[in-house]
């Protein structure tokens, strides 16, 4: 038994971490995609497409982990979410498809006007950015489950507060975004994207602080979770880097650096994401469904937890590879070649 | 649009419409994938720009379909849950692993090289370029194994348990993975990949022959696709022969569907050709059939005993109609494939390959056979496994998510639209692309946006490479 509960636990780390590796990768190129009608010269888009074109759909195999993942470890969780969140899936997963072909289609169009896969890269984008925001912030309010099954309805999913998280995911990405352009672009381009980062840093603090303050609010564990004793001594260190990192990242984009400011966007997005996991352990459904129940059966687990061990840190490797390939700033109307 | 019909219906719908417009990518990919390794390794061999250039020309094709192929594709690793969710439920401990493991050893690996594989070749060097596009292609094959394993452990389930939670656990993994039908389920597919992109190829060359016969890379492509048919169309005959042996022993309703079999023959069964299967009535109508020969092709001997639907009880009858005319569409394809390649061979000896209107007619026609075909083929045998979604053990009604139809038809409407609008601009852009002529210096992708055109030029390395 005591082997059983610490598979499950390597394993609710295992795709917590593809999920927060997605977040972060898909999330800096679901940034671009927000920021796109922002940036309407078509010198200045074609430079950000080919600063994420060859890496975009590595980015989003981190998502097919995760649901495939979830599926096979945790699959009642799979069950249960899924149709819980359902629109909000549709809606993202067609927001993928609209922002993920636009990467290949956009140089496929009769040159001349206005890209007609613009506004459907920057829709597909938002739309998916929104969708993933707003199904957080509906497994955190938590879903109606009967026997093995989800038992609410189709609308369940939409309150005030996965509208909040929907848009905070928004901002945050959007930060992402810029802060990834501050690193990968020079010239005016590179100013434009500094000026973004500042105003969407101090969104992105209001919106942490705004799900911070609703989050107590929606189930009396979260409160006692964060507020009571002897638990705040591992949440209060949370609230207060968060603090710490905001500071840096001012100051780095005061100093205008190129790196630190997408790497301390990163880390503030990470704090965020353990405050997400300090609320919601051990349940994987909140208030219904622990990371136990959920499990997969051991011989599911341990099977891909071989392929685990020897895959991911294979896949980090040759991902950070063909990163590298692709190094340094990306200039406009010399693409990769 | 869709009023009177219930939630299960719907999702079996959207699946089935999701699933028909990703197939075709990936059939095409796979394909594409090892044609350009071949191509790669041609040029590097030989040093002929040809080979360069027909690389560069497929490597943009392949970019729009391989995209499309990810796009549709997530779409597909979420909906087991969105729509299948008791499914997802019960099945997770046996067929998640297999795709957890289709995406840590094929997926990672596609996506990962495919940058370097489509913008690195003046970046990292013949060598390791090279390396990325062999990377890709094992990854697309790699995939195919996964996913052609779980399709087939639904088809034919072995090495399983079932435990107290109802949920389907895996005894033996080996047998779950090898099961009794995916050896010849994962052969089947993939050489039809490779017939399905042989047959694209083949008519993009066609294409430029018929205006042109001196075209320098449209023959080489040309007479590497009726190669492919001539020597893969006889072999793929074969496999899926011994796939059909293999669906007999195993599940034996789903041939009694595809041969329009509803009553029992003890003395040898007819082959129906064509006919109109009756499921209500019980009885294939207007047919016209061989006496006998029906056990002769499925037991090798013309007076073997066949059993008949008659022997099943109708609650667990696949829809015969479907499943009988997508059949015989699937081998009418393949007679279609086989009598190209050996066209082909017959015109190649007669040195009018390149020349005779009807050979390059015949072959531009063809060029969306291989995607009838795989379609009509994956039509069989997932209509074939109905009622069940793991054969036997788990019906379709008790797999659905406990969703309302108004649900499930608003996201089969969205999907429509969508794909249609999106996949379908897909489509023109390959076809426009197929539409000019490989050229000599002929770019990768990006290659030939207006953004690079000023810049340094990318055929200079083509060309220096092939000088090398």
């Amino acid at each position: 038994m005591t082997a059983a509960i610490d598979i499950a636990t390597v394993w609710a780390f295992i795709i917590a971490f593809a999920v927060f590796v997605y977040i972060v990768m898909d999330g800096f190129d679901l940034g671009l995609g927000i920021l796109f009608p922002l940036f309407p010269k078509k010198s200045d888009r074609d430079v950000i497409m080919n600063s994420v074109a060859p890496v975009w759909d590595g980015n989003e195999t981190w998502l097919v982990l995760g649901g495939g993942g979830l599926m096979a470890a945790f699959p009642l969780a799979y069950a249960v979410l899924m149709p819980a969140l359902y629109t909000p899936m549709i809606a993202m997963l067609i927001g993928l498809v609209f922002r993920g072909v636009a990467f290949e289609f956009r140089w496929r169009t009769t040159p001349g006007g206005r890209n007609r896969w613009d506004i459907p890269f920057f829709a597909g984008s938002l739309l998916a950015a929104l969708a993933q925001g707003v199904a957080l912030g509906a497994i955190l309010q938590g879903v109606h489950v009967e026997a093995r099954h989800y038992a609410g309805g189709w609308w369940d999913w939409l309150t005030p507060f996965s509208i909040l998280t929907g848009i905070a995911v928004v901002i945050g990405y959007a930060l992402l975004g810029a802060t990834w352009l501050v690193m990968k672009t020079e010239g005016p381009l590179r100013d434009k994207a500094y000026h973004l980062s500042w105003f969407l840093l101090f969104a992105m603090i209001g919106a942490i602080g705004a799900v911070s303050i609703a989050t107590p609010f929606l189930h009396i564990q979260y409160t006692q979770r964060w507020f009571s004793w002897p638990g705040i001594i591992l949440t209060a260190p949370v609230p207060i880097a968060v603090a710490v990192v905001t500071a840096l990242l001012l100051r780095s984009l005061a100093r205008k650096r190129d790196y630190q400011p997408f790497f301390l966007t990163l880390t503030l997005f990470a704090l965020s994401y353990a405050g997400l996991g300090i609320s919601m352990w051990p349940y994987i459904v909140p208030q219904s469904i622990t990371i136990w129940q959920a499990a997969s059966p051991e011989n599911s687990q341990i099977f891909m937890l071989f392929g685990v061990a020897v895959l991911i840190p294979l896949i980090l490797g040759y991902t950070g590879w063909a990163y590298y390939v692709f190094r340094g700033k990306v200039k406009a109307g010399s693409g990769y070649h | 649009m869709f009023e009177g019909w219930d939630a299960v219906v719907l999702a079996r719908a959207q699946f089935a419409f999701t699933m028909s417009f990703h197939i075709v990518f990936p059939a095409f990919s796979i394909g594409l994938a090892s044609y350009l390794a071949v191509l790669e390794a041609l040029w590097l061999w030989t040093g002929r720009e040809v080979f360069i250039n027909l690389f560069n020309y497929w490597l943009k094709i392949f970019a729009v379909a391989f995209g499309m192929g990810v796009v549709s594709g997530i779409v597909m690793s979420y909906q087991f849950g969105t729509n299948w969710s008791a499914f997802s439920d019960k099945t997770g401990p046996v067929i998640g692993p297999l795709m957890a493991y289709e995406v840590l050893t094929a997926f990672f690996l596609e996506a990962g090289f495919l940058g370097v594989m489509l913008f690195g070749l003046e970046r990292v060097g013949h060598r390791l370029h090279f390396l990325a596009t062999l990377m890709v292609a094992v990854g697309t094959l790699i995939s195919a194994f996964w996913i052609l394993s779980a399709n087939s452990w639904m088809q034919t389930p072995a090495g399983y348990a079932i435990n107290a939670d109802g949920q389907f656990i895996a005894a033996d993994w080996f047998k779950v993975i090898f099961n009794p039908s995916f050896p010849y389920r994962l052969v089947h597919m993939v050489l039809a990949a490779y017939l399905t992109t042989a047959l694209v190829v083949g008519a993009v060359g066609a294409f430029h022959l018929l205006r042109d016969p001196h075209l320098a890379g449209p023959r080489v492509m040309f007479s590497m696709a009726m190669w492919m048919a001539t020597l893969v169309a006889p072999i793929q005959i074969f496999a899926g022969d011994q796939h059909g042996l293999n669906t007999l022993e195993h599940q034996p309703v789903k041939i009694m569907a595809m041969e329009g079999h509803f009553d029992s023959h003890p003395h040898g069964a007819p082959l129906i050709l064509f006919g109109w299967p009756d499921q209500a009535a019980g009885k294939v109508k207007y047919a016209i059939e061989v006496p006998k020969l029906g056990s002769l092709v499925l037991k090798h001997s013309l007076d073997a005993p066949m059993a008949g639907l008659d022997t099943v009880p109708r609650e667990n009858w696949p829809p015969v109609a479907i499943t009988f005319w997508s059949f015989r569409i699937m081998v009418g394809m393949g007679l279609l494939m086989l009598g190209l390649g050996l066209f082909s061979l017959w015109a190649r000896w007669r040195g009018t390959l390149y020349h005779s209107r009807l050979m390059l007619t015949f072959a531009l026609m063809m060029a969306p056979s291989g995607f009838i075909a795989v379609l009509a083929g994956w039509i069989t045998t997932e209509t074939g496994r109905q009622p069940f979604t793991v054969y036997g053990l788990l019906r379709t009604v008790d797999s659905a998510s406990p969703l309302a139809a108004p649900a499930v038809a608003s996201s089969l409407i969205a999907f429509i639209i969508v794909y249609f609008a999106v996949f379908g601009a897909g489509v023109v852009y390959m076809l426009r692309m197929m539409a000019a002529p490989p050229h000599h210096g002929e770019q990768g992708p990006k290659g030939d946006t207006p953004a690079r055109a000023a810049g340094i030029t990318p055929a200079a390395g083509a060309t220096r490479g092939a000088a090398s």
